[in-house]
């Protein structure tokens, strides 16, 4: 099952590569990883997709927990949660096409950020299978090129992952 | 008081009451290196490769229990510390090792001894840092000792640009008493309800079986330990690293478990109801094939490390927290006395252990002419009364130490479980002997394994340790060798190690008193001799028949009860 793991950490230098390494040494899925600092310059929030049996989840969350700069970290699969992903991707757009691909952004309520006489730059948020479905309703043959953020996620309701 | 990088590194190891480094000069440490020069409160141990120094720290520290320190320099200092860092980490022994980095302002431009030291060691570390100010030296080192030595201890290295230790840049220097970190808290408590919870289970237990392993030693828990499984009458085994914290003689003891555990350890793992899991990490040598590992029982673990319980054994009660406390507040459960144990079936259990006792699984050859390993082994035992330190390497030589000197108390059996490192065995002794000048400290060691590290009895010669090495010289590889007997149809292929020093001349050649014996009748005499000479360090190699194999032994991937006991048999 697909888990969206969010970690509070120190912003230490090397602090993401000890996540990532912990990944490969391991043998652990990872399809996407951001990062940022947070409010507190001092603390990085992460947002880490990946897949797994409930063993192999479990054995993630707690050898993230070990790694001695992670602050927090909370499954947020595992109760309600957002989760928002931003692309931009890049559309031949040729006479006939141009309508078309406009009308199919408005649905998607993304935004044509740059245009030439031959392309549209689309930008899209949402959910991740969002985005996969905007890829899937477009022609495969009028893409030049995708650029995803990767998800970054957030629980419902008034609480936050703080310290 | 105004200090410069390298008073300061020296300052902080005293004010954290360290007394032995365990170094090896370079350009990148010079400056840390004139510091250490201009005092006498650090002594510094000279080895002779860095691999050396990261074992002798870590040999220091498995039988103190304190921290083990080393210092090396840059690029190959540190790659040549890394085996000994891994070797550390796997088993969960607290080392600081403070490497030499080149300056900050040429970092990550290739620069003459330059290696990404917290690159190349973050997967065998439990921690790492790069200290970027010298505002920062001083606390990064009381972070390192505190994380080293607190929840499941590791090894932590600082890497120290050689422009922070500058003798010309002096900052004003306090140690900090205390450090506290938000990202890192290791559990001080096991949960009283988790504790209850398994008493009540161990109590209705019918066929109970402690297994304990080396997080028993790191807590110096071994009297509760002790005093736990004598109240309760229930059986106990151990696995290699927790040898010692149950005495070796005590009566409720089955013998090691796993691979060449002993036949009555394995068949109760097999047979067990109720298994009580305390300190030990479910290692693939211990369980054979997880399936069939302890299919009747429901599992306690007492554990520091979340991730260890559960990661390849699901457990039914987990109890998070420290082995001491959480023993402790077990006996005092048990002593409340609410809940008796079922002695009608422990006494039937016992019964069934003394049947598979009595298959006397570690029976080998005592008329051979040929000297037997294990016969080597139980005259160290003799000669020393039970009572030294022994280090080892890897190999078979391993597996008969374990399994034949009986270790009564912890922190006397010294070895590399985790990582099997050949060329432990040697420098481990010289951190040992350091701790314990007056000691008895042996090493039991292959042909192949001594020569890993052979070097350092140059350094055993000028800090006169005077450490007992015993060779088991089979002429083979004879672990390696006994695998390509049993599963590759007797190609030995690469395993021969017929072609060796002359071990006496290299000996007395590094200034040493140098020994051989070749017949089982002159082993005792020869093994009394040695140690005799209280303060001259002896190498003995003693010639051991070359064919002679560890039983029992699990093949890989089978259960715990399909063991091979004896040359020749077929699985029971
Ligand atoms: C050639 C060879 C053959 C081997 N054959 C065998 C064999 O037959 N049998 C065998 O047993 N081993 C064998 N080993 C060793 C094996 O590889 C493992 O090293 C060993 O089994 C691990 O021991 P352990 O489970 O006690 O764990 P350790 O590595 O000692 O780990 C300690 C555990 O205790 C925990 N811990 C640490 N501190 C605390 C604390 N304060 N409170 C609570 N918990 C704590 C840790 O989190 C960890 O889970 C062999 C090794 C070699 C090289
Ligand atoms: C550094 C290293 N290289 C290789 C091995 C694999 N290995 C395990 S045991 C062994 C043979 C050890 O031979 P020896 O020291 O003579 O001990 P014996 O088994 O003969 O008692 C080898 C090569 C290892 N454990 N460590
Ligand atoms: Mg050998």
């Amino acid at each position: 099952m697909r888990h969206i793991i969010s970690i509070l950490m120190e912003n230490e230098s090397g602090a993401l590569a000890r996540v990532a390494n912990l990944f490969t040494a391991r043998g652990y899925n990872i399809e996407s990883l951001t990062v940022a600092p947070t409010e507190d310059r001092s603390l990085s929030r992460m947002t880490l997709v990946t897949s797994g049996s409930d063993e192999i989840i479990e054995q993630i969350t707690k050898q993230l927990n070990k790694l001695i700069d992670v602050v927090k970290l909370v499954d947020l699969t595992e109760g309600g949660h957002l989760e928002r992903e931003m692309m931009l991707i890049k559309l031949r757009a040729e006479r006939t096409q141009r309508e078309e691909i406009k009308r199919l952004v408005d649905i998607f309520r993304g935004k044509i950020i740059d245009v030439t006489d031959t392309s549209y730059t689309v930008e899209l948020t949402g959910a991740a299978s969002k985005l996969n479905a905007f890829i899937e309703a477009v022609n495969d043959e009028l893409i030049v090129e995708v650029v995803r953020t990767g998800p970054s996620g957030i629980g419902r309701g008034p609480k936050g992952l703080g310290l | 008081m105004e200090l410069s990088g390298g008073d300061i590194i020296v300052q902080c190891l005293k004010d954290e009451g360290v007394e032995h480094v365990f170094g090896y000069p370079g350009g990148a440490v010079l400056h840390i290196y004139d510091a250490i020069f201009k005092q006498q409160d650090v002594k510094h141990i000279l080895v002779r490769h860095e691999q050396a120094a990261a074992h002798a720290a870590d040999g220091y520290a498995r039988a103190t229990g304190k921290p083990g320190v080393v210092l090396v320099t840059s690029g190959p200092g540190a790659t040549n510390a890394v085996t000994g860092i891994a070797t550390a980490y796997m088993d969960s022994i607290p080392v600081v090792i403070l490497t030499g980095q080149v300056p900050t302002p040429v970092i990550g431009s290739d620069a003459f001894q330059e290696v990404d030291t917290v690159g190349i060691t973050r997967p065998c570390v439990k921690h790492n840092f790069l200290v970027k100010r010298l505002e920062d030296l001083a606390l990064t080192i009381k972070k390192a000792f505190y994380i080293a030595t607190t929840g499941r201890p590791g090894p932590v290295v600082v890497d120290i640009p050689k422009d922070i230790t500058d003798p010309g840049i002096k900052i004003p220097y306090s140690y900090p008493g205390r450090v506290k970190m938000r990202s890192y808290n290791p559990v001080v408590k096991g949960h009283l309800g988790q504790i209850k919870k398994a008493v009540k289970i161990m109590m209705e237990a019918e066929r109970p079986v402690f297994y304990t392993g080396g997080g028993v030693v790191l807590d110096d828990a071994a009297k509760s330990l002790t005093e736990l499984v004598d109240t309760l009458e229930f059986p106990i085994t151990q696995t290699l690293m927790g040898l010692g914290a149950y005495p070796g003689s005590g009566k409720h003891f089955l013998g090691m478990l796993g691979m060449h555990g002993t036949y009555e350890a394995n068949m109760a793992m097999h047979e067990t109801d109720v298994l009580i899991a305390v300190g030990a990490r479910f290692d693939d040598r211990v369980t054979g094939h997880v399936k069939q590992f302890c299919p009747d029982a429901t599992i306690i673990h007492i554990d520091i490390d979340p991730s260890s319980i559960s990661k390849n054994v699901r457990v039914d009660v987990p109890i998070v927290g420290p082995v001491r406390q959480v023993l402790r507040d077990m006996l005092k459960v048990v002593n409340e006395g609410e809940i008796k144990p079922n002695k009608q079936a422990l006494k039937q259990w016992w019964e069934q252990i003394e049947k598979w006792r009595s298959m006397d699984c570690l029976k080998y050859d005592q008329k051979s002419k040929l000297i037997k390993p294990q016969h080597a082994v139980e005259m160290l035992h003799k000669v020393t009364k039970g009572d030294a330190f022994v280090t080892s390497d890897v190999g078979q030589h391993q597996m008969f130490a374990a399994q034949f000197y009986r270790f009564d108390k912890p922190r006397r059996w010294i070895n590399s479980g985790g990582l099997g490192t050949m060329g432990f065995g040697l420098p481990a002794a010289m951190g040992v002997q350091m701790a314990f000048p007056k000691a008895e400290v042996a090493v039991v060691t292959g042909e192949s394994s001594i020569q890993m590290c052979i070097q350092e009895l140059a350094t055993c010669l000028q800090y006169e340790l005077p450490i007992k090495i015993i060779l088991l010289n089979n002429g083979y590889m004879g672990m390696v060798r006994q695998w390509q007997e049993f599963f590759y149809e007797s190609r030995y292929s690469q395993s021969g190690m017929s072609v060796t020093p002359d071990f006496v001349k290299l000996t007395e050649s590094y200034g040493h008193v140098g020994m051989r014996v070749d017949k089982s009748k002159d082993l005792e005499g020869a093994m009394k001799e040695a140690f005799t000479y209280k303060d001259r360090l002896v190498f003995l190699d003693v010639v051991v028949d070359p064919t002679e194999n560890v039983y029992p032994m699990i093949a890989a991937g089978k259960g715990h009860h399909e063991m091979y006991l004896s040359p020749g048999s077929e699985l029971v």
